[in-house]
This record gives C-alpha cells, sequence and structure tokens, in this order.
C-alpha cells in the first residue's frame, strides 16, 4: 500500500477581488508515495508544491480530489478527525517554526501533549529524540541561542515526537548554508534509513533532490509535468522545466555563448557524447576514436553521480581527418551529437517555458 | 505648602484609591480586551476561526467605541453604570466605565501584538495536531507575552490618565484630589503634589513591566 495517494487533486483559492477568476494552486495532480522512499517535489516558488503538501496533512482543505494517507481517505474529515491524522505526519518548514517561548525540550514535548501522550513517556521520548539528532546537550537551551542547522534538527525531532510514519520537510534546507544544508540532508536520510519512515521533501533546489530523493516529481504552474526514479529524470529529462531544473547543478550540452567561445578557443570538430550507466561507457567512445585516428580533448561537461549510478554529457573537441570524424560520430549513434558549426541556430534545450 | 501638609493624609488617600481604581480596571478592561483582542485576531482572514462577517461586526464595534473621548463616553455610559452598578457616580460606577472603555483599547493592542507571531508558528503547532485551545494557549498568548506585558503596561499608564478624568464626575483618586483641593482652591502646589505622586507611580509600573517583559523575553 502506498504511503500517500493523490488522486486529481485540485486547490483553489477564492479570487481576490470580486469578479477576477479563482486562484488555482494546485491544478488536478495524481502520484503516488511509496512506503518508505524519500520523495522528492521540486519546483519554482509559485508552483504550487507548497500549497499540495499542506494538503496532504491537512493544514487546507482540499477543494476536490482524494488524497488516502496510509489508506485512508483524508479529505472530508472533521477536525478533531484531521488532529489524528496530523499528529501521524511530521512537518519541518523553511524557517524552522520553533516555539521560542519553550525551550529545545518544550518544542519536542509539545506534539507528545497535543497527542495526549502520558507525561511519565515524555522524558524517555524527548532525550531519545535529542540525542538522534545529535542535540543531547541543548534540551534546556532557547531556540534563540542555537544556529539555523541546530534549530532544524530540534524541528526535526519535535516532528517526529509522536512515532508518524511520514515526514513532510518544506523547503527544508532553504535557509542553511550548504555545510549545513548537507548535515540536514544526512539526518533526513538516516530518519529514513533506520527508522523507515516515508519522506516527501519539497524544494526548488535540484542539490537537494541530488542528494536524497529515491524519485522526484517536477512541478509547474500546479501540476506535476514530469516524475519518475530521480535518476532517470536526471539523466534524460524531458519536459522544459525539467532541464532547466537539470542545468542549475549538471553541466550538459554547452550553447550560445558558451559554444561560440569553446568553437572560438579549440579546433576540430565539436561533439556532444551522453554518457549513462547502463548505456554508453566512457572507455568504449574513447577507444572508438582512437580506433578512427582521431585525436580528442574534453572541452566541457562533466560526470555526475546520482545514488550510485554515474552520467553526464562530456563535449569533446575532435581533430583529425573530417571523413574519420563522420564515421565515429555515425557509429556513437543516438548517443553523440554533432554540434553546429555556424553561430548557433539550434534549439537551447535549457530556456523557454 | 501649609495647607498641602494638612491634606497630606488624604493625598495618600487618593493616591491609594487611584491604584485601586486602575487595579480592578486593569484586571476587568484587561479580561475584556484581551477576549475581544483574542477575537479579533482569531477571525481575521486566513486565522484559525476566519470569519468574515464576525471580524467585521467586532471591528466596525470597537472603532465606534474606542475614538469617543473618555470624558464623553463616561457620561454617555452613565445610564448603562447605573442599570449594571445601581449607581451612576462613585468608584464602583467608575470602574465599570472604565473597564469598558479600556476594553475596547486593549483590543486593538492585543490584535497588534498576536499579529507579530509569526503564522509558522501557529501552522507547525496545527501541524503538531494540537486544537485549537491548546494553541491560543500553549502558543499563541506565551508567544506573544513579551509585547503583550508591554502593551498592559502602556496601558496602565492610559488608565491613570483615565482615573484622574473620571476624577471630574465623581470618582476618587488623585484626579479628583488635584480637582478639589488644588485647581478650585487656587493651590497650585497641592495640584503638583498629585502630579508627582502621579509620575512616581507610572515611572514605578513602566519599570515593573519592562522588567516583567525582559523576563518574558529572555533577552
Amino acid at each position: 500500500m502506498p504511503a500517500i495517494t493523490l488522486t486529481d487533486v485540485v486547490k483553489t483559492y477564492p479570487p481576490r477581488e470580486k469578479g477576477a477568476a479563482p486562484l488555482t494552486a494546485v491544478d488536478g495532480v495524481s502520484l503516488e508515495i511509496a512506503e518508505g522512499e524519500i520523495f522528492g517535489i521540486i519546483g519554482y516558488s509559485g508552483a504550487g508544491k507548497s500549497t499540495l503538501v499542506r494538503l496532504v496533512n491537512a493544514l487546507e482543505p482540499t477543494t476536490s480530489g482524494s488524497i488516502r494517507v496510509d489508506g485512508r481517505e483524508i479529505t472530508g474529515l472533521r477536525e478533531r478527525e484531521l488532529r489524528s491524522v496530523r499528529a501521524g505526519i511530521g512537518m519541518i518548514f523553511q524557517q524552522f517554526n520553533l516555539f521560542s517561548s519553550k525551550t529545545v525540550w518544550g518544542n519536542v514535548e509539545f506534539p507528545l501533549k497535543a497527542a495526549g501522550v502520558p507525561r511519565d513517556e515524555h522524558q524517555r521520548r524527548i532525550s531519545d529524540l535529542l540525542h538522534f539528532v545529535g542535540l543531547g546537550d541543548k534540551a534546556h537551551a532557547r531556540p534563540d541561542q542555537l544556529s539555523g542547522g541546530q534549530k532544524q534538527r530540534v524541528g526535526i525531532a519535535r516532528a517526529l515526537a509522536t512515532n508518524p510514519r511520514i515526514l513532510l520537510a518544506d523547503e527544508a534546507t532553504s535557509a542553511l548554508d550548504p555545510e549545513t544544508t548537507s548535515e540536514v540532508l544526512a539526518l533526513l536520510k538516516r530518519v529514513n534509513a533506520e527508522l523507515g519512515i516515508t519522506i516527501v521533501v519539497i524544494t526548488h533546489e535540484m542539490d537537494v533532490i541530488k542528494s536524497i530523493a529515491d524519485r522526484v516529481a517536477v512541478m509547474d504552474s500546479g501540476r506535476v509535468v514530469e516524475t519518475g526514479p530521480t535518476f532517470e529524470v536526471f539523466s534524460d529529462p524531458k519536459q522544459a522545466s525539467t532541464k532547466r531544473f537539470v542545468s542549475t547543478v549538471i553541466a550538459g550540452t554547452p550553447h550560445g555563448d558558451e559554444l561560440d567561445a569553446l568553437r572560438a578557443r579549440h579546433p576540430g570538430v565539436l561533439v556532444s557524447v551522453r554518457i549513462a550507466e547502463g548505456g554508453v561507457d566512457q572507455r568504449d567512445v574513447f577507444a572508438l576514436l582512437a580506433r578512427h585516428g582521431l585525436s580528442f580533448e574534453i572541452v566541457f561537461g562533466g560526470v555526475n553521480d546520482i545514488q550510485g549510478r554515474t552520467f553526464g554529457t562530456l563535449t569533446l573537441a575532435v581533430t583529425g581527418d573530417d571523413a574519420a570524424v563522420r564515421a565515429a560520430v555515425a557509429e556513437l549513434g543516438d548517443d553523440a551529437t554533432e554540434l553546429p558549426t555556424s553561430p548557433t541556430t539550434s534549439v537551447r534545450p535549457t530556456e523557454g517555458r | 505648602m501649609d495647607s498641602l501638609i494638612e491634606l497630606q493624609p488624604m493625598l495618600w488617600q487618593a493616591a491609594v484609591e487611584t491604584v485601586y481604581i486602575v487595579a480592578l480596571t486593569l484586571l476587568f478592561g484587561g479580561i475584556g480586551g484581551l477576549l475581544l483582542g483574542l477575537a479579533l485576531y482569531l477571525t481575521r482572514g486566513g486565522a484559525l476561526f476566519a470569519n468574515r462577517v464576525v471580524y467585521g461586526v467586532l471591528n466596525v464595534v470597537v472603532n465606534v467605541f474606542r475614538p469617543i473621548p473618555f470624558i464623553i463616553f463616561l457620561a454617555a455610559a452613565q445610564p448603562l453604570a447605573r442599570f449594571v452598578i445601581g449607581s451612576g457616580s462613585g468608584n464602583p460606577a467608575i470602574i465599570f466605565t472604565l473597564s469598558l472603555a479600556a476594553s475596547f483599547a486593549i483590543s486593538r493592542i492585543v490584535e497588534q501584538n498576536l499579529l507579530t507571531v509569526q503564522p509558522g508558528v501557529i501552522e507547525a503547532a496545527r501541524a503538531a495536531g494540537a486544537g485549537p485551545a491548546r494553541i491560543i494557549g500553549t502558543v499563541l498568548l506565551p508567544e506573544a507575552l513579551g509585547p503583550l506585558v508591554l502593551g498592559y503596561t502602556f496601558i496602565f499608564v492610559a488608565l491613570v490618565d483615565m482615573s484622574a478624568v473620571a476624577g471630574y464626575i465623581g470618582g476618587g483618586g488623585l484626579g479628583n484630589f488635584a480637582l478639589l483641593y488644588g485647581y478650585r482652591q487656587f493651590d497650585p502646589v497641592v495640584t503638583w503634589a498629585a502630579v508627582l505622586l502621579i509620575i512616581v507611580l507610572v515611572q514605578l509600573v513602566q519599570f515593573l513591566g519592562n522588567w516583567l517583559a525582559r523576563r518574558a523575553l529572555r533577552r
């Protein structure tokens, strides 16, 4: 059974002024999030991802469609029933949203009190959680005495207090510096691996998706435009917005000014080769070029590792006999493209909405 | 000066009376204002009990009563005081009318201070499965406590002012004292003595309020 199933979910807000069209934040989203996975939802601000995640724990009512959490339909439940649904779903936030009037301890205790967990169990539970997130010594600190990374750790401990099966992370690392981000992501991975908690990660940062998501959905204007295993979406993005996201973290094919600059500096023919595990092996490419008596240098691109699988695009400046170059490119097939020689007229893969 | 020494026991009594009137007003008006302010905050758009109609009505009611100059409000509300308290003058009637007027003023201060609480914090409490009563009692009010204490301190000072005005229509206290024995007897020294006491009282309370607010903010 999937942890979360969304079917044709729509969320509209009433218009700002009379006569205006209602605002559609989520526009017919269907998704299935498997138990125990880390599922990423990426999109620009305003794409509807934060709204979508707030429908999952019913912080906002769904306009239409169905949302099942652990098999239970949550749309149309009463407020009182929704509270127990929410207690089974942890949530962490970009701005941490800690209670500044309470200590670290008080913050983690809050969900326990709300869920009516007997008081004699609090001590042990809170202490376990604080040790799990590495803040065993900060129980009596106040939130304003903590660093951003520590605050998010408290947020995670608080979200896990009632033993939820699902954790929603809404831009949880967007306010953190890169080093702290990777610490928090590592902690989320532990939450997933050691506690078996399903995690839904909302972000606009492809790096976050790249480092922790098993599967990813790309949102644009309230719709999911592409979804699949992270490796596949990265190595073979289909939609324009997906390509744009991928290009933010992965150097793909050069275009425009980049391409012109490369051509000015390097003699020979520019050829882009797509490398992917289970597809083209770098060694084969290089051996093949050598066999055709061609020399080459790598002038652009990179090789990436996503969850232990490699892929990338390398652009080579190949020099040698023209016919031999053409024969080699033909032999490489679909995975190689000769880049156009005259000022770029090709469609830029990373532009346009 | 001689008259002041003569009047000294009455001056002290007036000071005690002022403290008594203001303290009780702060209690009743404070509770009334807190409830009204909470209602305003909670029925606002996007809040826990968002309700456009209720908010609109409360908003208009507060806006109608709050700007009425207190001395006019005292006169206008006298029949109501007579109906509720049984008398239109004297300290109980003054405390009643003061509390009523203060509720409207305090409600705005409460509303403003509650609005400074980050909505995300309320959202986090909701996401944790907490109900409205728990959120209001253990998150919303504690999060706004520092500014609320300062707000109530501000109101205390305003109430000292208002209670002195009430001396004009039969309330006791320093205002009444200054009016009866200072102004009407052409004895500015007596008036100044009352003023001095009021200044001391206000300073003390402001000091106390700042200290409490600092503790609430833990800075």
